[in-house]
């Protein structure tokens, strides 16, 4: 782009930018605009992130990641939040076929992964707290809690939200506000995948490495 | 029942926050009886409270916004007063409260008036000079305003119920722990910003796609007004930087709550990052105000001298690049912290580098206002009043961004001096601008001249006769917050400061009356074409007010300052006969309020431990998020007879007016 200052009428394109055709339809301005909504939410993750890495050696004589994590436990967490994101995959398909029997069915696997997710996250949070690594034992706990727990809480307030569209689909049908509705709650459900692979790869993979 | 509150919460032996929150309550309860009385509340319901209407919301923004200001200025006045009288005395204000009152000040200043007002203008202006007829996300836009409104409502409640915080208006911690401010004040910090937070993103998100995705047709980027660039620009700062704040302040939160480590003594917590977090959001709020002021005093130098801003693309360039450089200096807060001299120098010339695009904008300005037909009225002063004082701020800044010389004015009455410099003389100047310029566009008649360039020559005089002895007390090694000193010296500076505040009172004085005046004289100040300044861009196309649809066509666009070349063609081509259509409009909707009030109850538990309260207003919330998800229709339609009747209404007014204009 030049910075030359032009006021004639041909400077007013950019490259092959044609005339603006105007505003965009519906569906593309609410995909839009909750996809920013998710990038200003990874920025919100991404400083929990940064604490953790801050924070990750400070653990004032308490125990450290690797005393902590278990692996097995992890990995059958990861499979319930992947699968689940499958499963969201195919509901998005089922909506764009109008298939209400199958989109029922992937929501409700949905769910039941995503449940099962945050089963296993509770029950290593209670048995950490159990075994007196709360929050509040040391710094590095805190900002662990801190992280895996507001991932935890997206994916309880994304369950809500799922029985939410399960119920509206059932009462209102595949009507275009409530596809677009869906639209987002897919991209939602897959962005907080792509942030468990961060956390699975920060947390846990590089916590049992130190 | 009650968790922590208790009667010993309202502070019955101090008498000034006592008398001030009484004379508050009994303003706000006399207005309520009025409007009840008066049988304005189904009115005040339809029109407003509910309203999606991106004109209404950005009113109500910019009234919360100067509401605000009295209170943050009524703080000013008290400091000042304090501080003209605490030589070698504890002055009348209790360290306690005084420290309160600082907090208070800054929290208010930042987040409930500047914010407010560039977000109610960008709100108000920004879809009508894109030529379309609403934002992207009108009810969630709503929302975003009442709950900014229930963060203003929480610090406003701290007054009389419980305390606020004593740390600053950024509360660094240690002293913003439990263990050292174990009262309520600082919760009640962390709640009204972690809720005003959430509506400012969602305005941010808003305004985002309503730039990038809804423009009218030709409207291309390079074709845009400059106040869509920075709003543009402002906005996306906001989606980058304010999670950030969420994220600390919840950091905080959870020290306080529930005993966590982030940012305490023991347990391995780091309190240098807290103010390297909280500062990567600060200072981008910084340009998040001063760009939106930037992108009116664009609007403003190129009307009033007759010219289309010159260097549009050097603006446009230089607005991204503070867009992006904003995100690496945030270092330059704390050069004291002892990160080294490498770290140090580098934040040290980025912060001098961020200068070069702002000085860009200003040789921008002049060269605009260069051989133009200046026009002086009150926009306009305020627009030059900026540019003087916004020089002079800016080059205080550069002088602390140099790491040595920092050492020395840390934390001095010369900082304070200058980041007023910066903000009165740019973000509140430029609020003032826009107010002045678009308040015709809002009510459909201007504001009083007379006492428009009055209130502005108080406003600057006192200014300057308030902050330059501050710069001075600065270099005499006065720190910031001082709640009484013994150094003789800087006594008569202190006093003068005060004198300055006291100009500034009468330049607030001017603008009420200003707009009582107005408001009296409507009729005489009545703008009936819908341009009363013979405009460049597209919001003076429509009528003032405009109508709900804001344009009965939209316009098509063919180049820059499109409303210019709308006006030029006018002038050589007749009118031809227009089609009207009816067109559709977004309900009103209470989901806005009714959230906010969920949102305030929840606030105020939160702050109180009333832990019943909470769950209750959680499940408030989010049945209001279901039954407003359940809504059939979202729509309504504005027939085309009315639509034509309108849109007639406003061309018979302006042709009336250029047959008047030719034959004088």
């Amino acid at each position: 782009m030049s910075i030359a200052v032009a006021h004639g009428h041909d400077a007013d394109l950019i490259g092959l930018e044609a005339e603006h055709p105007g505003p965009a339809p519906k569906r593309i301005v609410t995909g839009y605009g909750f996809w920013i909504f998710l990038l200003s939410d990874m920025v919100m993750f991404s400083c929990f992130f940064a604490a953790y890495a801050v924070l990750l050696g400070q653990t004032a004589g308490g125990p450290t990641g690797a005393q902590l994590f278990n692996l097995r436990n992890v990995a059958v967490e990861t499979a319930c939040l992947l699968f689940s994101s499958f499963a969201c995959g195919m509901a998005s398909i089922a909506a764009e076929e109008r298939n209400y029997l199958w989109f029922q069915i992937a929501m409700a696997v949905t769910c039941l992964l995503g449940l099962a997710f945050l089963t296993i996250e509770f029950r290593e949070f209670a048995d950490l707290v159990a075994r007196g690594a709360g929050p509040s034992r040391s710094a590095f706990l805190s900002a662990f809690f801190t992280l895996v727990g507001c991932h935890g809480g997206h994916v309880s307030a994304g369950i809500l939200w799922l029985l939410t569209m399960m119920a509206q689909v059932s009462a209102k049908g595949f009507r275009a506000d409530i596809r677009r509705r869906f639209l987002c709650f897919a991209l939602f459900w897959h962005a907080l995948d792509i942030i468990w692979v961060a956390v699975f790869s920060v947390v846990y993979l590089l916590g049992s490495a130190a | 029942m009650l968790g922590k509150l208790t009667w010993s919460a309202v502070p019955f032996d101090q008498p000034i926050p006592l008398v001030a929150g009484a004379v508050v309550l009994l303003v706000i309860l006399a207005v309520l009886v009025w409007v009840v009385l008066a049988g304005h509340l189904p009115y005040l319901w339809r029109e407003w409270i509910t309203s999606v209407d991106h004109k209404r919301i950005g009113v109500m923004y910019t009234l919360l916004a100067c509401v605000m200001l009295l209170r943050g200025f009524s703080d000013a006045i008290m400091m000042r007063a304090q501080q003209a009288v605490a030589f070698q005395s504890n002055g009348f204000l209790p360290p306690e409260h005084y420290n309160q009152i600082f907090s208070a000040h800054g929290t208010i200043m930042i987040f409930f008036v500047a914010m407010p007002f560039v977000i109610g203008l960008m709100n108000l202006v920004v879809p009508l000079q894109l030529g379309v007829r609403d934002v992207a996300f009108p009810t969630l836009n709503s929302v975003g305003f009442w709950l900014t409104a229930t963060g203003a409502l929480l610090v406003n409640v701290s007054l009389v119920v419980g305390e606020f915080a004593r740390t600053g208006w950024l509360p660094y911690p240690p002293l913003s722990e439990l263990t050292y401010s174990p009262g309520v004040g600082v919760d009640y910090y962390v709640w009204s910003l972690e809720i005003s937070g959430v509506g400012t993103l969602v305005a941010g998100i808003n305004l985002v796609t309503t730039v990038l995705k809804i423009r009218t047709r030709g409207m291309n980027y390079m074709r845009m007004p400059m106040f869509c660039w920075t709003t543009l620009a402002s906005n996306l700062l906001i989606i980058a930087a304010f999670p950030i704040l969420t994220a600390t302040l919840a950091m905080l939160i959870l020290d306080r709550y529930l005993g966590f480590h982030f940012f305490t003594n023991d347990g391995g917590g780091n309190v240098m990052m807290f103010m390297n977090l909280i500062w990567a959001w600060g200072h981008p709020e910084v340009y998040i105000l001063v760009l939106p002021a930037f992108g009116i005093f664009s609007e403003v130098v190129s009307t009033f001298s007759g010219k289309p801003l010159f260097g549009y693309r050097s603006m446009v360039l230089a607005t991204m690049a503070i867009c992006i450089i904003s995100f690496t200096v945030w270092l330059h807060h704390f050069f004291t912290m002892g990160a080294g001299p490498d770290v140090n120098a580098i934040f040290g010339i980025a912060s001098m580098i961020i200068a070069v695009p702002t000085g860009v904008k200003i040789y921008n300005w002049l060269f605009t206002m260069f051989a133009g037909r200046i026009r002086f009225t009150t926009p306009m002063m305020w627009s030059i009043g900026f540019m003087v004082t916004f020089i002079i701020g800016g080059l205080t800044g550069v002088l602390v961004a140099v790491p040595p010389a920092d050492f020395l004015l840390h934390n001095s009455l010369f900082l304070v001096a200058h980041f007023h410099n910066v903000i009165i003389g740019g973000v509140l100047f430029g609020a003032f601008a826009g107010y002045t310029y678009w308040f015709p566009k809002a009510f459909g008649f201007r504001l009083h001249e007379g006492w428009g360039i009055a209130s502005f020559w108080f406003w600057l005089i006192g200014f300057y006769v308030a902050f330059f002895p501050l710069y001075a007390v600065g270099f005499l090694g006065m720190t910031r917050r001082m709640q009484h000193y013994d150094v003789a010296a800087w006594k008569p500076w202190l006093d003068l400061a005060s004198f300055g505040a006291g100009l500034i009172l009468a330049g607030i004085i001017c603008q009420i009356v200003q707009l009582v005046v107005s408001i009296r004289h409507r009729e005489e100040l009545r703008d009936v074409t819908g341009d009363p300044w013979d405009g460049r861009s597209l919001e003076w196309a429509t009528a003032s007010p405009p109508p709900v649809f804001n344009f009965a066509f939209m316009p098509h666009v063919t180049s820059e300052d499109a409303y210019w070349a709308i006006k030029r063609r006018a002038r050589e081509g007749g009118a031809k006969e227009l089609k009207y259509e009816p067109i559709e409009m977004p309900r009103n909707s209470p989901t806005g309020f009714v959230c906010a009030f969920f949102a305030s109850v929840m606030g105020f538990a939160l702050i109180w431990h009333i832990w019943w309260m909470v769950i209750a207003a959680l499940i408030g919330a989010y049945a209001t998020f279901v039954v407003f998800a359940w809504r059939d229709h979202d729509e309504y339609e504005i027939p085309a007879d009315e639509v034509a009747r309108l849109d007639r209404a406003n061309i018979a007014a302006r042709r009336e007016l250029v047959t008047a204009a030719g034959s004088v």
